[in-house]
């Protein structure tokens, strides 16, 4: 509300010093707070299902079952899978990243609507509570995938608690979509055209498109079950009269396009990542956008793929198989134009630019192994095996959870201040890529010799291909607590960081680390795009040539 | 006794009034894009249904009341001119008539509701409810509650976004006395008028969709 243009950036107290006490932050409708309150969130979910996944794995590393019983071992992956899909991975960048960035990118206050913003966190925060106390009071053996009649009539447990908790945590995806929306149309700074937009932002707004449009079927769908198992009616019961294949249809309908919800963001941090660490305009902009807004609208039609062996028409699984070979057409455009920028780029090997090189890689393999999913023919075969569950790991663990570590370690001294520890975050990065390609890979090779999902015996000769998987886990999990310490102890002992520690162009670096409450001391006006690297002189000092 | 208006709150982090109206605006139409999809689901559902058992959606259909349907419809519409006019009359910061006409946009939704209720107590005075007790002349196939199933979740979800929005215009009144709306700032007013004619338009789309398709070929 003042108007403090005539003080120096250093004269403004930052949005961390300006307000102190829970209610500050509980009550907050900074952007920027919320997105730590999000953050904060977020890392215990990620943290409970990531001990799921170790007894997952633990359990997976002999043959015979012989920690859990068939019924305990339902009810881990799927609590494991429905908290790191809907808890962790689907508001991880947008919800963390985002919402602290994408205001300041623009060079906007605040989001459009901030009170929304924070109904949002509380939304999310009471799903994940609900989720979790059904976790506590025995959980559900659904899978993440509630399919019916399972779920509506056979299932035991908190199916109705759960389904509510992932119904409320619904709405608060779909209203940050919305804020994000309307903060990139009405709330940009003067010169900020579109095309000078980050392609984090273009990132960004093809998610929210996705997260408006999708999440609402699968809240309906999730509604029905929730009647269906209360009221004892028939909607997808086929007792009287319903139609199981039409909840998968539902269910699909925003559970692919969700895939992209997970790494469409992902994307928008590799953009940045790799532009700013070679020092190179991105190569063909207006591609890299549209292909975002080209995956979110194919994202939207390819559902059926999921369904070949369900009953689907012949026809219709034809149909959905070319169209699926589509969505792969944009993905290959972003990886293209990535490798295209690196291209006689000045690399410098920090580590969010570890984390960006080994999102290339890993991605590569975790859509190329999609495609063949996508092809009918070889789907009959691996439908509903270890190499669907290699396939999404490559995706959503591997890529996306790259991409996020990548962008908060890029972003880390900006939203904090600090610097964290050079040695140490590099000797984390490279666990995290070499365990989880030895987690991961013996996954699709297991798949492709026919070990189901979902089952925690199996027959001895897959044990060795499971050992090395359960070595890998072990890896990736040391890997994943190594930046749990040095970035806590950053934010005590971290070195001081400058407003812009990369030589980066983006907005977000011409303002104070951290930024002062309404981002920037006078409202900027923008004269040039993101990433007008070939008009200055590359900063030396931070060159590592390769 | 405001007829006056207050001067507009303009939130710290919009440039102008124009900036701050335009957002809300914005926001409340993709809200109502949201909405389209969630309904989506229940349409695809009806067709999906309709399409597998024509002769039970005939013979549901059969039971449901045209006359009260109809005029409830007619009640909805009328709601929407009122708050027409309540938006209209925001835009021009009249706050007595603001609060008016929100008044009858009220009444007429309450009256929908009663009907309404009427006809849901007549479901279930005749076996029509789903469920262990459903009972319907003419078959004894259960897939003949799959017409009742669609017609309670849609109707019913339906009245309940027709609950939130009584409840939305409500909170509008006392701020519309105190006289908070203005041309600058009649964002609140406007977003829930159009909330207010998307339920409308649900309507719109059920009634002929339960009430009318079919019934003569039972
Ligand atoms: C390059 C584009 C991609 C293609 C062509 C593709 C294709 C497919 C296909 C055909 C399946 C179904 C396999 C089956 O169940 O038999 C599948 C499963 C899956 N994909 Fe992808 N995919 C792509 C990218 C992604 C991305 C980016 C993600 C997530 C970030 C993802 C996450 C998943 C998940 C979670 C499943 C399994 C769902 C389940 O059954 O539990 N995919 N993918
Ligand atoms: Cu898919």
């Amino acid at each position: 509300m003042t108007a403090p243009a005539t003080a120096a950036p250093t004269e403004l107290p930052s949005y961390l010093e300006a307000a102190h006490g829970p209610k500050s932050w509980l009550l907050t409708r900074d952007h920027k707070r919320i997105g730590i309150l999000y953050l904060v969130a977020i890392s215990v979910f990620f943290v409970l299902g990531g001990l799921m996944a170790v007894l997952i794995r633990a359990e997976l590393a002999t043959p015979q079952g012989d920690m859990f019983s068939s019924d305990v071992y339902n009810r881990l992956f799927t609590m494991h899978g429905i908290l790191m899909i809907f808890f962790f991975l689907i508001p991880s960048i947008p919800a963390v990243l985002g919402n602290f960035l994408l205001p300041v990118m623009i060079g906007a206050k605040d989001l459009a609507f901030p009170k929304l913003n924070l109904t949002s966190w509380y939304l999310y925060m009471i799903g994940g509570l609900m989720t979790f106390g059904s976790l506590l009071t025995g959980g559900i053996d659904t899978g993440w995938t509630f399919y019916t009649p399972m779920s509506t009539t056979f299932a035991q447990g908190q199916v109705l608690v759960t389904a509510v908790g992932i119904f409320v945590a619904g709405f608060s995806s779909i209203l940050t979509g919305l804020n994000f929306i309307v903060t990139i149309h009405r709330m940009r700074a003067p010169g900020m055209t579109w095309f000078r937009l980050p392609l984090f932002v273009w990132a960004h707004y093809a998610t929210s498109i996705i997260q408006i449009l999708g999440t609402p079927v699968v809240a309906i769908a999730i509604l029905l079950v929730g009647a269906e198992r209360l009221f004892h009616i028939g909607v997808f019961d086929p007792k009287y009269g319903g139609d199981p294949l039409l909840f998968q249809h539902l269910f699909w309908f925003y559970s692919h396009p969700a895939v992209y919800i997970m790494i469409l963001p992902a994307m928008g941090v590799m953009s940045e990542l790799v532009t700013a660490f070679s020092r190179k305009r991105v190569f063909g902009y207006h591609f890299v956008a549209f292909s975002s807004l080209f995956i979110a609208v194919i994202g939207f039609l390819v559902w059926g793929h999921h369904m070949y062996v369900s009953g689907q028409s012949v026809v219709a699984g034809a149909i959905f198989s070319f169209l699926t070979m589509l969505v792969a057409i944009p993905s290959a455009v972003k990886v293209f134009n990535w490798t295209a920028t690196l291209y006689k780029g000045s690399i410098s090997l920090q580590t969010p630019m570890l984390y960006a090189l080994g999102f290339i890689g890993v991605f590569l393999i975790g859509g190329l192994t999609g495609v063949m999913l996508g092809t009918l023919g070889i789907d009959i075969h691996v439908h509903d095996t270890y190499f669907i569950v290699a396939h999404f790991h490559y995706v959503m663990v591997g890529s996306a959870i790259m991409g996020y570590l990548g962008g908060l370690h890029f972003w880390w001294p900006k939203i904090t201040g600090r610097m964290y520890d050079e040695f140490w975050s590099k000797v984390g990065a490279l666990l995290i890529f070499v365990g989880f390609n030895t987690t991961f890979f013996p996954q699709f090779i297991l798949g492709y010799l026919g070990m189901p999902r979902r089952y925690h015996m199996y027959p001895a000769e897959f044990q060795t291909w499971n050992v090395l998987s359960s070595a890998g886990a072990t890896i990736l999990g040391v890997g994943y607590l190594i930046p749990v310490i040095y970035l806590l102890w950053s934010l005590k002992f971290g070195a001081k960081a400058p407003a812009n520690p990369w030589g980066a162009k983006g907005l977000e670096w011409q303002t104070a680390s951290p930024p002062p409450v309404e981002n920037f001391a006078t409202p900027p006006v923008v004269t040039e795009e993101a990433y007008a690297y070939e008009t200055s002189a590359p900063a030396k000092e931070v060159t590592v040539g390769v | 006794m405001a007829s006056e208006a207050r001067p507009a709150p303009l939130a710290h982090h919009f440039d102008d009034y124009d900036q701050q109206r335009e957002s809300a605006t914005l926001g409340m139409w993709l809200f109502l894009a949201q909405e389209v999809m969630f309904f989506g689901g229940l349409f695809l559902a009806y067709t999906v249904y309709r399409w597998k058992y024509p002769a039970f959606f005939a013979l549901g259909s059969n039971q449901l009341d045209v006359p009260l349907g109809l005029a409830n419809t007619i009640v909805l519409i009328g709601s929407s001119l009122t708050m027409v006019l309540a938006v209209r009359a925001a835009q021009l910061g009249k706050a007595r008539q603001i609060a008016g006409w929100i008044g009858a946009t009220m009444a007429l939704g309450t009256g929908f509701l009663v009907v309404k209720g009427f006809e849901y107590h007549h479901k279930w005075v005749h076996h029509l409810i789903p469920g262990a007790g459903f009972h319907i002349e003419g078959t004894t196939d259960p897939a003949a509650q799959t017409f009742f199933v669609l017609y309670f979740c849609m109707t019913g979800l339906h009245a309940l976004h027709m609950i939130v929005g009584l409840g939305l215009l409500a909170f509008l009144v006392p701020k519309a006395l105190r006289g908070d709306f203005s041309a600058e700032n009649h964002n609140w007013v406007e977003g829930v008028g159009l909330y207010w004619h998307f339920v409308d338009v649900i309507w719109i789309f059920l009634f002929p969709l339960l009430y009318l398709l079919g019934r003569h070929h039972a």
